[in-house]
């Protein structure tokens, strides 16, 4: 790797880094259930509006937006030709930054989906 | 060799000799179902998927007859409990996943110019699995013993032996037997997509189909493990009578629905990505051009197959879990409908932008699309809590299922039958027969499945084997009756256009025009897969790049000869398809039968409580399968390396990160991982469900002493390997052989000290949860740790015998992939069950 650039361009977007969205809303869906479903067991009521629930969801909200954020930069690589569907090291690096951004905008989604409910229902019954 | 030589006739004549020699099917009664070769065990596995949706369809239509009309009395509500319970479970298990990794393996190779996938001798270890376990399974019906207690087998009505009887067991050992067959086909498939593409064919140019199916067999590496975790809790329940569903001694039976449909859920998406891939192939190939919507169609494969494991409690909204858990499943089951609806459009816009070619395919396909979407809009209304809690169990949710399963599963195959049809068999199926089945295919589903929206929401339950008068759905139960019959007319009429096939001429090659790489295949087709391997430079091939059809044909590209009488294919990168190497394939063999039957042995012969055989039948198992490694894995080859032209040189071995077979080791383990989680959710399920876990007068068990020497056991094993495996790399094989043997002494001693925490704290298992589900972690973890003393033992012998040395080292680095989740299954184990008590 070398230094030129910068570090957003530098950290090449992979199978790997694809599926980085939509596991942070896995994990934040994960964490939400389990919180709800172990605070209603033990504690007998769901707190309301904790502060760990609305920094966990900034937090997946925001490191999904950086993800979609340096794969919307990377998806803009210059060097080859539209429709940017050939077999050059370029334009599978467009495809899969673009993949990974279209991921970032449904796991953006689908974390405030998870959101609705706790601004709407905050009891265990 | 250089281009040249490819246009002497001579020379390609005497390679395609090789290659026919060398890709000869085995002959003879028994020999010939010795066969590995994907495309014959390929159609196997599709036949006999068939064979058992045909089968559990007239189980539908008894049930059906039964319904047409009130109080009928043609079977009694034991039967009917049968019928409805293998009905289902046929479907799902013994057609629904087996049919898409069957098309699976006759269509992935071609889609990826391999001759095969990389381990043939899996996908004929997993097609025998099955073929035992469903006629297993399927069988029981004729005994009067099939499983009755719906296909989710809620206990503890099935748990309970003096409510349900041998049925339940059937159901639980013989699917989890088709769940082993699961699981070796999504290994074989992950590999096969991920390293098995021709060169140049970058993810960016891999057909959609492929996409779909590496997505379709991750799920199924993260879906089945659970209901494989809930069959073992079943049936300690059931055969030794540990208490996990038994409410009366701290089970919970919400604990298998937990499991149940953590697999259940991501199954519907299972089964009906790889249908609509399908249509990702076959909608450009009539609309006449690229589809449009590349990356979206991955977004909606990807973001379906997450979103998908968000579901699974919108099965259990009357359950009385508290509302805001329902409402978090609510939100996620409504936000799925965005992927979905994505590939939807995406369909739609290439046929609008296309210039469409009308054929029989497509008219399934596009059929298909119009129930799917009715049936997903139902699926909007039912994941609202409130509306579940209207229509839960009535026949609201027979329809919707119905019109999900037939639009998005059962029709799209149909489609695929058309259209692949002459790939298989190189003879084209007939379009007026086709259209005729169509027409009844479609008719007879709406007519069976809409009334039952109504018949539900005026309260008709399911599972009901008959219904009085009085309530007014006689109607519409006989027109869901008619429906049935039309529809199985449809599939009668498919039946005979295919009988008919064999007495048709062949179709020219290629008869759609399509521009995708199966379509290479040719009418008279050789058991070698693909004449050369080709430089793929486009998503449709065959439509854009230049004499491509030929060069293929003509041997002008890569890996034209099988010079030293191997089977062979090329491994490339995962993102950009460098060639990496040459692997030698599996050639025919009787082990993969062995070792199906040997362990079809140990899941039949525990059904009927004959342990002592049963573990005889384990030992074979295992017999074999080192006998298969032994003889058919990590082979030294003769040479370095060979040409497979063009100037490039590849290498005939390969180990670590960039090897099949280590990939395949990373991949059960994650299996193997995802079936541990289940097991240590159960064990904080239980603790959530009391207020004190582990309860007081048991808290003592097992101690902390004994589980942290098992730890500090497993741990020293481990790093005692991975030690072996850098030393051995450096060239000091003699140390890394006294590692290994160290190693082994370590596993093994940490069984002994597992076992002896729960053993010397007289925890009985079968008085309460918490010491059940103790002993359970503790017999998955000691079992690891005797295969962990196993793969060690392997190694060494290998390093003795002289199979391996530094410059060949696959298997001892396969097994530290082992080593390295044992490692995490041991430190969760010991710290869960030696130290969370503490803090409890």
């Amino acid at each position: 790797m070398t230094d030129r650039g910068k570090w957003h361009e530098r950290l090449k977007v992979t199978l790997w880094t694809l599926i980085v969205p939509p596991i942070l809303w896995a994990g934040h869906f994960l964490f939400s259930y389990l919180w709800a479903a172990i605070s209603c067991a033990k504690a007998g009521a769901f707190m309301t509006f904790p502060i760990v629930f609305v920094a966990g969801t900034l937090l997946a909200l925001a490191l999904i937006g950086l993800s979609g954020w340096i794969a919307w930069r990377q998806g803009g690589t210059p060097g080859s030709s539209a429709p940017h569907e050939d077999g050059t090291d370029i334009d599978r690096l467009r495809f899969i930054a673009k993949s990974t951004l279209l991921l970032a905008g449904l796991s953006f989604v689908g974390v405030l989906f998870t959101v609705l409910p706790v601004i709407f229902l905050r009891d265990c019954m | 060799m250089s281009l040249h030589d490819q246009d002497d006739p001579a020379v390609r004549a005497a390679q395609e000799e090789r290659l026919r020699k060398v890709w000869t099917p085995p002959k003879g009664l028994f020999l010939r179902w010795t066969d590995v070769n994907n495309n014959r065990v390929g159609v196997w596995y599709t036949l006999t998927a068939f064979c058992f949706m045909l089968f559990a369809g007239v189980l539908a239509l008894i049930i059906r007859t039964q319904l047409a009309v009130p109080d009928n009395d043609l079977i009694g509500a034991n039967t009917f409990n049968q019928l409805f319970t293998l009905h289902g479970s046929m479907m799902m298990f013994l057609f629904a996943v087996p049919m898409f990794e069957a098309v699976s393996i006759i269509l992935l190779p071609q889609l990826l110019g391999a001759r095969d996938l990389p381990f043939p001798r899996l996908s004929a270890f997993g097609y025998w699995s099955f073929l035992l376990g469903g006629v297993f399974v399927g069988g029981s019906i004729f005994f009067n013993a099939a499983p009755d207690g719906g296909w989710f087998m809620y206990p503890p009505l099935t748990t309970r032996t003096d409510l349900s009887g041998l049925g339940a067991d059937i159901w639980m050992l013989g699917l989890s037997f088709i769940e082993v067959s699961s699981v070796a086909a999504a290994v074989e498939l992950i590999v096969g997509v991920l390293k098995c593409r021709p060169p140049g064919m970058r993810l960016n140019l891999m057909p959609l189909y492929a996409w779909y199916i590496l997505v379709v067999a991750v799920m199924i590496l993260f879906a089945f493990p659970p209901l494989i975790a809930g069959d073992i809790l079943f049936e300690m329940e059931r055969l030794l009578n540990w208490p996990f569903f038994d409410a009366t001694r701290g089970g919970d039976p919400l604990l298998w629905q937990h499991l149940f449909w953590i697999f259940g859920h991501p199954e519907v998406y299972i089964i009906f990505l790889p249908s609509i891939a399908l249509f990702a192939m076959l909608v450009p190939t009539f609309s006449r051009r690229h589809l449009l919507g590349y990356p979206w169609i991955v977004l909606a494969a990807v973001g379906t197959a997450f979103l998908s494991f968000g579901l699974w409690v919108h099965h259990m909204f009357t359950t009385g879990l508290p509302k805001i858990s329902l409402a978090f499943f609510s939100a996620a089951s409504e936000a799925v409908a965005i992927p979905t609806g994505v590939q939807i459009f995406v369909f739609i816009a290439t046929l609008w932008a296309g210039r469409v070619t009308w054929s029989t395919p497509l008219l399934y396909a596009t059929g298909s699309l119009a129930i799917f979407v009715i049936g997903g809009l139902t699926g909007v209304m039912v994941a609202v809590a409130p509306f579940d809690w209207q229509a839960h169990d009535s026949y609201f949710i027979v329809a919707h299922l119905h019109y999900v399963l037939i639009g998005g599963t059962l029709m799209p195959l149909f489609a695929g039958l058309y259209y692949y049809w002459p790939l298989v068999t190189g003879k084209k199926l007939s379009d007026r027969l086709g259209r005729i089945a169509f027409w009844l295919l479609f008719i007879g589903a709406n007519i069976a499945f809409f009334p039952m929206h109504l018949s539900g929401l005026m309260g008709m339950p399911r599972r009901v084997f008959t219904y009085p008068a009085e309530l007014g759905l006689g109607g519409m139960n006989m027109a869901s009756t008619i429906g049935a019959y039309l529809f199985a007319a449809g599939v009668a009429v498919i039946c005979v256009d295919l009988c008919l096939s064999p007495h048709r001429a062949k179709s020219p090659r290629n008869p759609w025009d399509a521009g995708t790489l199966e379509w290479l295949a040719h009418p008279d087709d050789e058991d070698w897969g693909i004449r050369s391997v080709p430089l793929i430079e486009s998503r449709y091939p065959i439509w854009d790049q230049k004499d491509f059809v030929a060069k293929v044909d003509e041997g002008r590209f890569f890996l034209a000869d099988a010079e030293e009488g191997r089977r062979e294919t090329i491994v490339t990168t995962v993102l950009d398809a460098r060639p990496l190497a040459v692997i030698r394939l599996g050639e025919p063999s009787v082990k993969p039968m062995l070792t199906a039957i040997a362990l079809g042995g140990v899941f039949i012969l525990t059904t009927y409580h004959l342990y002592w055989a049963a573990l005889a039948c384990g030992v074979a198992t295992l017999a074999c399968a080192l006998w298969w490694l032994w003889t058919g894995t990590a082979e030294i080859p003769e040479k370095p390396s060979k040409p497979i032209g063009h100037g490039i040189v590849l290498p005939l071995y390969i180990a670590g990160p960039a090897a099949p077979g280590w990939w395949a080791m990373f991949i059960t383990m994650m299996a193997d991982a995802t079936a541990f989680s289940g097991l240590i959710f159960g064990y904080f399920f239980f603790w959530t469900r009391h207020a004190e876990f582990p309860p007081m007068a048991m808290a003592d068990g097992p101690g902390i002493a004994w589980p942290m020497i098992a730890l500090a056991l497993g741990l020293a094993s481990w790093l005692l390997t991975v030690s072996a495996r850098q030393v051995h790399a450096r060239g000091a094989v003699g140390l890394a052989r006294v590692a290994l043997m160290i190693g082994i002494l370590a596993s093994v001693a940490g069984i002994g000290a597992g076992l002896a925490g729960p053993w010397e704290s007289g925890m009985d298992p079968q008085t309460h949860s918490y010491p059940a589900i103790v002993w359970t972690l503790v017999v998955w973890t000691t079992a690891h740790a005797g295969v962990a003393a196993i793969m060690q033992g392997y190694v060494l012998a290998r390093s003795i015998a002289g199979r391996m040395d530094p410059q060949h080292d696959a298997d001892l680095r396969n097994i530290t992939v082992y080593m390295h989740f044992f490692a995490l299954t041991v430190l969760v184990t010991y710290a869960t069950i030696g130290l969370f008590p503490e803090v409890a």
